[in-house]
């Protein structure tokens, strides 16, 4: 009946909807760039996301380089202070916009769906219209130093320093409209991976069975979800003052230059676990796999990452220290503040439980969680001491400053996402990276990790201020400034022996044996499939019967509690399926769209007559989005026949954004009889 | 399989839907793009929040002799405000109605959903339009600029609204909102309401509170 019921609601659209008209006609390239640059796929999605921060990252670390070599030695003057000024500003939007959240959504894209069993994201045009918008948005920043030069205000961008008076450049400007466009890009991506937790988890897939990353990626979504907002507010009234002339931080009439520390601190708070929860989320996928027990205290995690969430909201006056707030805001944040160490702890003493009489193997993904565990409680524990007001005020915009939140999110967010590459990149590529050269890459980084950003703890407590251009001889800076950026370069080149890595083991792949499916004897649903996986995921979509329930798929447990092997992982992985399964058709309009944005930006900034081009090209992109179905109309053959039966069928949705695309789930989890 | 999935939508009393609903099961009972709008909307919250924040901060920075709250025509703004929130009814029964499956009445109301919200775009430019004329322009003080940001951006999302009413309007003539897709037009009313809600929230705090 439902099946009638849904055909004659199939028809009209299939037959209706024309043929969109030359360039745009629908693309069917299944390889290629093509397949590329229209696919809906949420897997080629989150690989584009890592290439993409990887390139920024790139970008950062070279920005990084230069700062240090201004700072090897005293009195130097390698490059001018204004583009020091420029460099250290975008180094750090670099790498906190364009490269740590990306490589996480990266992974939040490329894990959600698999480990919660479900085809797709809820949206796959919308997944690929925030990673269009992201790259347009990235792209669009960095082209500021070819037009007139970067943004020089800091990565805060503190007003007054970030007006036009005290920065009449453009590079202001395109911070603003740059972070607008990316932050977009973060709030699709956020609402769509969260709608993709909340309802596309496979039969018995309860909340509280989700792998801890599927978990902390879906706080940190809903962190993003109310945090973007903010900096968005932030942005545009900053770009108001600069182009259009309004005052909302001009002292002179009245206003508060503590409105936009506020405003960005709401919003630069949270921003701090959204970093830094997705990393937590690796951590505790990786060491119960290679300590071969669970995780220790699974619920706590998924509480502590909840409450990490919560008190984010709660504490970003403490960045504000210095501002004059008022005794008792300074008081209130420094306990609220104190306080949000309390689930960071629970979660470090359940990392270490889970290690606690594992059989542990020390892998490179395993090496670089326990690494980021580590780093990360030396940055936390440096994060505790600026929460008490008086020594904050002491070490606030210091070095310390800067080697504590090097220690939080390159200690811990960045070497933990290195995990996650070398543990995740068989599953995504279908072949391991070197282990060998795996484990250089990896002590290469944790040492000139070390060695660049130990010293600086030394540096800001001897009152080394951060964002200093040069100092003189003879103050005590100059032998810990000298290791410092030694540090960085060895740094640096650990992290180019990653992409040395890729490269030698991209080049060795065939002459590998096959990774097959469970490469590491992992735990998640994400391991039951083919590396890489199928476009559809999963056939049929798995019923989950505990937390784990790969891994007690594989696994019974003895009478003391012993993991024993009860089914071999060949038996239980899902064989390469050659059933059809209806998916998502791959769309230009994402990238229409995308086009437009960065052109409007370019408009705002030059020439306000530039918008109405970037403004014709989203119009058209979202009107041909409406307008195109998100399912190809099927071309019948024998093998698609019983796709045709399934319920998700070719688009009928109408208004802007309305997708159903693999919305099938529980239709083809292949638990009751098909239809027909 | 789509009995299946139909199956599954009636044992589940969250759902609540009228039958020949969209046969999509989603783990919560409510379908994504249901949800998304929820979350969009929980997103806007905060964009408001930041904005009214920001107002209620500068109004009482005021420099003297600046021109203040007492340009304010309250009774047109309420007669605006008043029909603002007529819409929001006119929206319930155009959702009544495509979920009956009355295309016409639906339409109709929409129609008027939208030319309420146009009436009140309307009221609003005028009132721009005669501040202006007073003296208190975008950039006049950090008081113009706050009130004419948060005002506007409201505005900007009721005429939002409007070209997404407009649009529904143009399916249903074209025979694509059928009873099943009921649910779009009662996305485009959750949207409409919480616009409606910030309206009243922005009344009050700007144009009421002395």
């Amino acid at each position: 009946m439902a099946v009638t019921e849904r055909t004659t609601l199939e028809l009209p659209a299939a037959i209706a909807e024309p043929e969109p008209l030359g360039v745009f006609a629908r693309p069917r390239a299944k390889r290629g760039w093509r397949a590329w640059v229209t696919t809906v796929d949420h897997k080629k999605i989150g690989i584009m996301y890592g290439a993409a921060s990887l390139f920024f990252f790139l970008i950062g670390g070279i920005e990084a380089l230069i700062i240090r070599s201004q700072l090897a030695v005293p009195n130097n003057d390698l490059i001018s202070a204004d583009a020091y000024n420029q460099l250290f500003t975008m180094h750090a939007v670099t790498m906190v916009f364009l490269f740590v959240m990306p490589l996480a959504a990266a992974f939040a894209n490329y894990l959600i769906p698999l480990q919660i069993g479900a085809r797709d994201v809820a949206f796959p045009r919308l997944n690929a219209l925030s990673f269009w918008i992201f790259l347009a948005g990235g792209i669009f920043l960095n082209t500021s130093w070819f037009l007139g030069g970067g943004a020089d205000c800091g990565w805060f961008c503190y007003v007054p320093n970030s007006t036009v008076t005290f920065s009449p450049s453009h590079g202001v400007d395109f911070f603003a409209i740059g972070l607008l466009i990316t932050g977009t890009a973060s709030l699709v991506s956020a609402i769509n991976l969260a709608v993709t937790v909340l309802n596309m988890r496979a039969p018995g897939m309860t909340l509280m069975r989700m792998p801890v990353f599927t978990w902390m990626a879906f706080i940190t979504q809903m962190l993003l979800v109310f945090a973007m907002p903010v900096i968005t507010v932030a942005l545009i009234l900053l770009f108001f003052d600069r182009r259009f002339g309004t005052n909302f931080f001009d002292v002179s009439e009245g206003a508060d230059p503590l409105l936009w520390q506020h405003l960005f601190w709401i919003f630069g708070h949270p921003e701090v676990y959204i970093i830094i929860l997705p990393a937590f989320g690796v951590i505790s996928e990786i060491i119960p796999t290679f300590s071969r027990k669970p995780l220790f205290g699974y619920n706590f995690m998924v509480f502590a990452g909840a409450a990490i969430g919560f008190m984010g909201w709660g504490v970003w006056a403490h960045h504000m220290f210095a501002s004059g707030m008022g005794p008792l805001s300074v008081a209130a944040f420094s306990v609220s503040t104190m306080f949000i160490a309390v689930p960071t702890g629970i979660k470090i003493f359940n990392w270490l439980a889970t290690l606690w009489g594992g059989r542990i193997r020390f892998t490179v993904p395993m090496m670089y969680a326990v690494a980021a565990v580590a780093m990360f409680t030396i940055g936390g524990l440096s994060g505790v001491s600026h929460s008490i007001a008086p020594a904050d005020t002491q070490q606030t915009d210091t070095y310390y400053i800067v080697a504590h939140f090097h220690y939080v999110i390159f200690g811990g967010a960045v070497l933990s996402l290195f995990g996650a590459l070398y543990f995740w990149w068989p599953k995504a590529f279908g072949y391991r990276l070197s282990e060998k050269l795996g484990k250089w890459n990896f002590w290469l980084t944790l040492i000139g990790f070390n060695l660049t950003f130990g010293p600086m703890h030394v540096l800001g407590l001897q009152g080394m201020s951060r964002r200093t251009w040069t100092y003189d001889r003879g103050i005590g800076f100059d032998g810990w400034n000298l290791v410092a950026t030694v540090g960085a370069f060895v740094l640096a080149l650990g992290v180019l022996l990653f992409l040395v890595n890729v490269a030698v083991s991209t080049a060795r792949r065939k002459s590998q044996p096959p990774v097959g499916h469970d490469p590491w004897d992992a735990r998640s649903l994400e391991w039951m499939v083919a590396s890489p996986p199928p476009e559809y995921n999963f056939d049929p979509i798995p019923h989950v019967r505990a937390r784990d329930d790969f891994w007690y798929r594989k696994y019974g447990e003895d009478e003391f509690g012993r993991a024993v092997r009860i089914a071999a992982t060949d038996d239980v992985v899902q064989p390469g399926g050659d059933r059809h399964v209806h998916l998502p058709a791959p769309s230009y309009w994402p990238l229409v769209i995308a086009l437009g944005m960065p052109i409007i930006g370019y408009g705002l900034i030059f020439n306000l007559w530039l918008v109405v081009p970037g403004l014709l090209l989203v119009v058209a992109g979202m009107y041909g989005w409406s307008i195109e179905p998100p399912d190809e109309p099927e071309h019948t053959g024998p093998a698609h026949q019983e796709a045709a039966d399934q319920p998700d069928g070719p688009g009928d949705s109408g208004g802007a954004g309305d997708e159903s695309g693999a919305a099938e789930v529980s239709s083809a989890s292949g638990e009751e009889a098909p239809v027909g | 399989m789509a009995e299946t999935a139909t199956a599954t939508v009636s044992s589940q009393a969250a759902l609540g839907h009228e039958a020949g609903h969209d046969p999509h099961a989603t783990r919560t009972g409510i379908s994504n793009t249901k949800l998304a709008m929820w979350l969009f909307l929980a997103s806007d919250c905060l964009l408001f929040g930041a904005l009214i924040s920001t107002f209620l901060i500068y109004e009482g920075r005021l420099p003297a002799g600046e021109i203040g709250k007492e340009i304010f025509d309250i009774p047109f703004t309420s007669v605006s405000s008043f029909v603002l929130l007529m819409s929001s009814l006119t929206m319930v029964l155009a959702v009544a109605a495509a979920h009956r499956g009355d295309a016409r009445n639906t339409r109709l109301w929409l129609a008027a959903t939208a030319t309420l919200g146009s009436v009140f775009i309307g009221g609003q430019i005028y009132e721009f339009t005669v501040f202006y004329r007073e003296g208190l322009g975008f950039t006049t003080s950090i008081f113009s600029s706050a009130f004419y940001t948060l005002t506007g951006f409201h505005g900007a999302h009721v005429t939002g609204g409007i070209v997404m009413l407009v649009s529904l309007i143009v399916l249903s003539l074209r025979g694509k909102l059928p009873m099943e897709k009921a649910e779009t037009v009662e996305i485009v009313g959750l949207y409409w309401h919480f616009v409606d809600v910030v309206w009243i929230v922005i009344f009050a705090v700007v144009y009421l509170v002395p």
